[in-house]
């Protein structure tokens, strides 16, 4: 049976974000949201997590956290990429101090890009995900048989 | 005396039971909150992923302690319902948290450090009260045995108001919900990471989990002792003090641990010794 995707809990990490998509995260839990009704929960905690949400782009400061964090989940998981400047840096991947999207650091399996990215599209991007981690799930099941 | 045939029943239907009090639970909480919720087997598919999930871990020993942790509650919780000694059972309780304890020492990561420091001072707050509330039921029937309790045809409520006070206010501490969930919480991203639950993941997560569905039905069960001279009345004051214990996780901020001691054992010592002093006076 797959409970993986009725039971996402997502561990949400502010990189280097300007905070908009941030807000948006914690939109999705409000009422008008309410992305418990899919068994969605925000955990503090990467060891309880499945679904590694991330905003911001990655610079020195914050590779170390990042690549932290994901070590930290265990299998399956999968990464969300929040916002333009987690896809690929956005406005500021030419700035000298930063080096690009997330998926310079860990893999990424979904890129949700917006500026900042809506409500709308972060249930959308997790419900995609939950795909991913049902594939990953799969696998990790045939590797142990 | 002792019915082991109940014993067994509540280790195979205390899971059901508790999953779908945890699932009602969480759905009204999203009700009170003006939210849809999810569904009510959430809880359900939230162990069953927890099975799914990889093994990891920080030291071996802390899987067998949760298993510690949940062998003991079904045990205590299956002496409850069997009829047994309601001191053996309190203790059996006690020693159930602190393998949870020892659990979470031993990952040596300061958040369950914390946690673990917590649990402990919840165990303190508590268990006055716990074992007051055996006294209260033996001073009432002489006896400690939970058959006999359950059997007297006294109104339990009646005789220890008091007691019964003292162990309602004390049950919000028991079933971790706000203002005195300390230790660890029900809601996501609360309480230094997730207190003693912390370093605990995968199946082990699932297995503290599961453990606390058996821990809230002993929990009710000894709130319907106060009411089991008459069934009717004791499913409808247990359906109503589980409500009243969400409206309170709702209602109310979480308080620092020195007072959520201090106030129980405060409400403990005054509730309850009023009402155990009225055994020897009246």
């Amino acid at each position: 049976m797959a409970y993986l995707k009725r039971s996402p809990w997502i561990i949400h990490y502010d990189g280097s974000s300007c905070n908009g998509c941030d807000i948006e995260v914690l939109a999705c839990l409000t009422p008008l949201y309410d992305v418990e009704r899919f068994g969605i929960i925000n955990t503090g905690n990467p060891k309880h997590a499945d679904i590694f949400v991330v905003t911001g782009s990655v610079n020195e400061q914050n590779r170390q956290v990042i690549r932290n964090i994901y070590d930290q989940m265990p299998e399956p998981k999968v990464v969300a990429a929040l916002g333009i400047c987690a896809c690929s840096g956005g406005i500021f991947r030419e700035c000298y101090n930063v080096d690009g999207g997330m998926d310079k650091v860990i893999p990424v399996d979904v890129y949700i890009p917006g500026c900042p990215v809506r409500p709308e599209q972060i249930i959308d991007g997790v419900v995609t995900a939950l795909g991913v981690l049902e594939e990953k799930r799969a696998k990790m099941k045939e590797k142990k048989q | 005396m002792i019915s082991w045939e109940y014993g067994v029943a509540f280790l195979i239907l205390a899971p059901i039971i508790g999953g779908l009090v945890a699932g009602i639970d969480r759905r009204i909480t999203a009700r009170m909150q003006g939210r849809v919720g999810p569904p009510i087997l959430q809880s359900f598919y939230d162990v069953g992923k927890l099975f799914e999930k990889e093994r990891a871990f920080v030291r071996a020993s802390q899987n067998f302690y949760i298993l510690g942790y949940l062998v003991f509650i079904i045990f205590s919780g299956a002496l409850f319902f069997a009829g047994g000694d309601l001191l053996l059972v309190i203790f059996a309780l006690t020693l159930s948290h602190v393998f949870l304890v020892v659990g979470a020492y031993s990952v040596t990561s300061p958040y369950a450090l914390i946690g673990a420091e917590r649990e402990l001072i919840q165990l303190m707050a508590v268990e006055p009260m716990i074992i007051l509330v055996s006294v209260g039921f033996y001073l009432a029937t002489g006896s400690f045995y939970v058959s006999d309790i359950f059997s007297s045809t006294q109104p339990m409520i009646l005789l220890l108001p008091g007691i019964f006070l003292g162990f309602f206010y004390a049950l919000t501490m028991k079933l971790r919900k706000s203002p005195f969930d300390i230790a660890t919480s029900h809601h996501a991203h609360q309480e230094i990471v997730k207190g003693v639950t912390t370093e605990f993941s995968g199946s082990t997560l699932g297995m503290v989990e599961i453990a606390h569905w058996y821990e809230a039905v002993l929990l009710l069960g000894i709130t319907w002792l106060f009411f089991a001279w008459n069934p009717v009345v004791a499913v409808g004051a247990v359906v109503l003090v589980y409500i009243a214990e969400i409206f309170i996780d709702n209602t109310n901020a979480r308080v620092k641990w020195g007072f959520a001691l201090q106030s129980i054992w405060v409400v403990t010592l005054v509730f309850s010794v009023a009402n155990l002093a009225f055994f020897y006076i009246g």
